[in-house]
């Protein structure tokens, strides 16, 4: 697994230490603004359409790029023919391997480094040649006109078939691209003290991040200077990766990604596209447009990996977890990607257990390398773990929601320290008596003996996640101006989840101004401060403390020029909204734009720097969700009618927000768990069959209840950081399957190990039960 | 024409809301793919000259020839409703829509629905419901709530979600979306 000093958001790029931040302030007991429902800073530019984002950018001169990928599973390129397409009407720029542009250029995925051409292709989508032109139209004319012949090698896309000996290599060295194991306590013994042992094998689809702003970028070169528009989670990390490859100062590559449409974890880097623009722009001294179509997103841009899975438990009669026997194979895809990356980990953290062990099994197939998705690793084998726990209370009797009650662990045992707070108990408790869990059961237990072909059935998941708290490095600038208006400076993304607005909520807290004075500027490696990449869950951890610690210096700065004003010893003065005022003699107060010191120098300049975490103590977000559905046993059809989220990340910091990413995390374990799977054509080509989003689904406005509840588990966690919020945007998605599956299984009497579960799904194991 | 650089469209901005008369129709001969043909649109009440290929798209024309990039593309190809506008008052893809076919019609974007600097009434839910997170397919969602709202101005919560069943959200706000319709269908009717 994954050190959090290398966790996968950040693996490959080199981070830097930020300076300590001083002295930290005091946890805030109660709050003005954080909390409470804020509409975005942005919502004005995301509703009117004025909100810039990286596919709308349009300079003077500008070309279109469009990249020519390789149709085969496996294929060695024997020779590229792009004589027609240079003549083609527009064309202004064209580059192929053979291009003296591209020569020894090297394109790294993790701990594995191969040319940015690569005649051997290893999977559907890999890069061949690239074009530029006057209309992206043109350029896609251009593509198709260059003739490339093909050496077509046979293929494995099958990740269970990888590792048989009769499958094709993938690489030199095998198709194995990484072991991980792990154990502790005795398992053996473990399985011998149980009452009841079970064994289940479990199988996950491979989700695809499809996010609705398609992956690209504008480049442009000034002279030796390198400017990149790119959709990104994380704009630092596109620099490091471009000046990496193209040997290039960091200071002349400045990307810029203000606006962007969605990542999930497939935008924590750049491309190959992303160089291909760089080079293209530099050839035709055009700025190039390189923004990929829809079907190229579902080949080479990442994914959640397929993973197949079994597990074995014991369990006492009292409800004791014994033992836990874990293993785990799921492809890292063509290069290494984390193919079973923190798959086991909820086995090993989540419930209290003392003998654990876990093998996972990391392979290659000719397809696309998977990327970190939205809580890596997780929902998989949640959806394990929690059809796994249902099934055990079972057994022995008793109720699931008891059974997890019993097992709730005090310490992180996957780490062996504590957690700084965990909610994982009230998360549970507390959600199922807001659901009525119990009236719930007695509701569809009635329903299903009532004989009607529609039976309902009511299920749960917990779930905590590996990391989200965040952490160094970050800085944050904040500028307050004569006026007392404020300008706040950092380099993280806001990938939708409302970073920007929490921020200027927390500058808002400290500075006793309205979130709305306050201008923010971010995303940007030019003008604004390192960041790491918006993933993990850390960015408001990481982010909120540092504003905070930022907002701290201007006030201390301030007080100090007050303390002219006043007559008064700094030591005795305090903000109190936005005034300062003695606290030994309330009359001595003072606005902070009345600051003489202010308005001589116009502004004010705070830096705050992101404290360490808690040493040796893990700080988890946790949480439990519950729903409720109807299944037509004559159909196959699932309705949803219920979901409730019960989330202990900490302190809420934007209830509007935080409700929504709830509910979005629910949806897309919607799509996880009943409509989303990547097929392959294992037999025949190997290639992609659903690449596109009429026969690959995603959920929508029909596919999901009305009836949805946030319900926030806020506990106080001041060791966390400052702010004692922790991350939200990965656990909601964890649990929500295998709800799913536990509220299946009550509707229908049937397990469904296989994800996900569509109706075709529903209808062929309700017809099988029939027969059998 | 080749190229479309800046210089290549002259967008004629007439300031009235006129709406074209003429009727929309096949041209007569086919042409070739990269031969241009003038056309006029007529664009949130205001007429666009403008030289296109008759391949290229509404949703194209809009975004890259004339600059109106608040309608966005996710698919390109009819499968998630980033670009809905409106034509003639009913929601339609724009990435599915040839400009050619365009001409003659009232095309509404999400600029349209602003006056001046202020939001339109369903913006204005939009925003304060959070219907949205990172925003890309909000405009589409915007348009597919007004074309329904102009259709039906008292909608059923069944009615709302089959209005915005054509527009995919990735960060899956539906539930916000719901709420945010729901408010400006109140709204508007007020
Ligand atoms: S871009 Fe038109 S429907 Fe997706
Ligand atoms: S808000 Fe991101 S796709 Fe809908």
């Amino acid at each position: 697994m994954a050190e959090d000093g290398t966790i996968y958001y950040t693996n490959g790029l080199p981070v830097p230490d930020t300076p300590a931040p001083g002295e930290e302030p005091e946890f805030w007991k109660e709050t003005d603004v954080v909390g409470k429902r804020t509409p975005r800073v942005d919502a004005y530019e995301r509703v009117s359409g004025t909100a810039v984002y990286p596919s709308d950018i349009k300079l003077p001169n500008m070309i279109y790029g469009a990249i020519l990928r390789c149709p085969h599973a496996h294929a060695k390129v024997k020779k590229v023919d792009a004589g027609r397409a240079e003549k083609m009407p527009g064309v202004r720029a064209l580059i192929t391997g053979d291009s003296p542009e591209a020569g020894g250029l090297k394109w790294k995925y993790r701990g594995y480094s191969g040319p940015l051409f690569d005649a051997h292709c290893r999977f559907e989508g890999e890069v061949v040649a690239a074009v530029a032109a006057d209309t992206p139209y043109q350029a896609w004319d251009a593509v198709h006109a260059i003739d490339v012949e093909y050496d077509v090698l046979p293929h494995v896309v099958d990740h269970n078939l990888a590792l048989t000996g009769k499958a094709p290599e993938v690489h030199d060295q095998g198709n194995l691209a990484g072991t991980d194991e792990y154990e502790r306590g005795d398992v053996a013994g473990g399985f011998a003290e149980a009452d009841v042992v079970l064994e289940q094998n479990y199988e996950t689809g491979c989700q695809l991040h499809t996010p609705m702003e398609l992956h690209g970028c504008v480049a442009d070169w000034e002279g030796d200077r390198l400017t990149i528009w790119e959709s990104s989670q994380g704009v630092y990390a596109v620099q490091s990766v471009l000046s990496g490859i193209l040997g290039m100062p960091l200071s002349k590559v400045r990307v810029i990604g203000h606006y962007m449409g969605g990542g999930f974890g497939s935008k924590l880097w750049p491309g190959k596209y992303t160089v291909l623009a760089a080079l293209m722009a530099k050839q035709a001294a055009r700025p190039v447009k390189m923004i990929l179509t829809r079907e190229e997103t579902f080949l080479c841009v990442g994914n959640r990996p397929p993973n197949t899975m079994r597990l074995k438990a014991g369990v006492k009669k009292d409800g004791t977890l014994t033992a836990f026997d874990f293993e785990c194979i799921g492809p890292s895809g063509a290069y290494p990607g984390g193919g079973t990356e923190i798959v086991d980990w909820l086995v090993r953290d989540l419930y209290q257990c003392d003998n654990v062990r876990c093998l996972s099994r990391d392979v290659y197939i000719h397809a696309g390398t998977a990327r970190p998705f939205r809580a890596p690793g997780h929902p998989q084998g949640s959806w394990a773990l929690e059809q796994m726990m249902d099934d055990l209370a079972e057994k022995i009797g008793m109720d699931p929601i008891e059974l997890r009650l019993k097992n709730i662990p005090s310490i992180s045992q996957g780490r062996g320290i504590p957690y700084t707070r965990t909610g994982l108990k009230d998360c549970i408790e507390r959600g199922a008596e807001r659901f009525g869990w119990k009236d719930a059961v007695k509701r569809a237990r009635e329903q299903n003996r009532s004989g009607s072909h529609i039976k309902r059935g009511v299920g749960m998941g917990a779930c905590l996640w590996i990391v989200g708290g965040g952490g160094p490095p970050s800085t944050v600038v904040i500028k307050l101006f004569r006026d007392g208006s404020v300008n706040l400076n950092m380099g993280a993304s806001d990938i939708g989840t409302g970073t920007k607005t929490i921020m200027a909520m927390v500058a808002a807290e400290e500075l006793g101004v309205k979130p709305d004075v306050i201008q923010i500027e971010h995303a940007d490696t030019g003008t604004t401060q390192y960041a790491t990449p918006s993933g993990g869950s850390k960015t408001v951890p990481t982010e909120a403390p540092t504003v905070r610690n930022a907002a701290i210096d201007v006030k201390r700065q301030i007080i100090q020029m007050a303390a002219e004003d006043l007559g008064a010893p700094a030591v005795d003065l305090d903000y109190e909204g936005s005034e300062i005022v003695s606290m030994k003699d309330k009359s001595k107060r003072i606005q902070v734009t009345d600051v003489s010191g202010l308005k001589k120098r116009g502004v004010v300049i705070g830096v705050g720097y992101r404290g360490p975490n808690p040493k040796n103590k893990s700080v988890n977000p946790f949480a439990a969700q519950f729903c409720e559905l109807e299944v037509n046993t004559k159909t196959g059809e699932m309705k949803i009618l219920r979901f409730l989220g019960a989330h202990d990340s900490g302190r809420v910091m934007n209830r509007l927000t935080y409700d929504n990413q709830v509910f979005g995390g629910i949806v897309m374990g919607i799509g996880f768990g009943m409509t989303e799977f990547r097929q392959l054509d294992a037999n025949q080509t190997g290639k992609l069959c659903n690449r596109n989003w009429h026969d690959y689904k995603l959920p929508t406005a029909l596919d999901v209840p009305v009836d949805m509840e946030s319900l926030p588990i806020e506990i106080d966690d001041p060791e966390a950081n400052n702010t004692g919020a922790k991350g939200l945007g990965e656990p909601v998605t964890i649990p929500t399957a295998s709800a799913i599956a536990n509220a299946l299984y009550m509707a229908t009497g049937i397990r469904f190990t296989k994800a996900p579960v569509h109706p075709m799904e529903m209808r062929r194991r309700l017809s099988a039960g029939k027969e059998g | 024409m080749r190229t479309i650089g800046a210089g290549a469209v002259s967008a004629s901005l007439t300031g009235a809301a006129m709406v074209a008369e003429s009727k929309p129709g096949p041209p007569e001969k086919i042409l070739d793919a990269t031969d241009t043909v003038k056309l006029k649109l007529n664009i949130n009440g205001v007429n666009y000259a403008v030289l296109v290929e008759p391949r290229w798209t509404l949703l194209f024309v809009l975004r890259e020839a004339i600059g109106l990039t608040g309608t966005k593309e996710g698919c390109g190809r009819g499968e998630c409703g980033a670009c809905t506008v409106l034509i003639d008052d009913i929601p339609r893809y724009a990435c599915m829509t040839l400009a050619v076919e365009a001409e003659g019609r009232r095309i509404t974007t999400i600029e349209g629905l602003m006056t001046g600097e202020e939001l339109g009434p369903v913006q204005k839910a939009f925003l304060e419901e959070d219907a949205f997170q990172c925003g890309y397919c909000t405009p589409g969602q915007v348009m597919a709530v007004e074309g329904l709202l102009r259709k039906t101005p008292e909608p059923s919560m069944d009615e709302i979600r089959t209005g915005v069943s054509g527009n995919l959200c990735r960060c899956g706000a539906y539930h916000h979306i719901f709420r945010a319709a729901r408010k400006a269908a109140i709204r508007k009717t007020r």
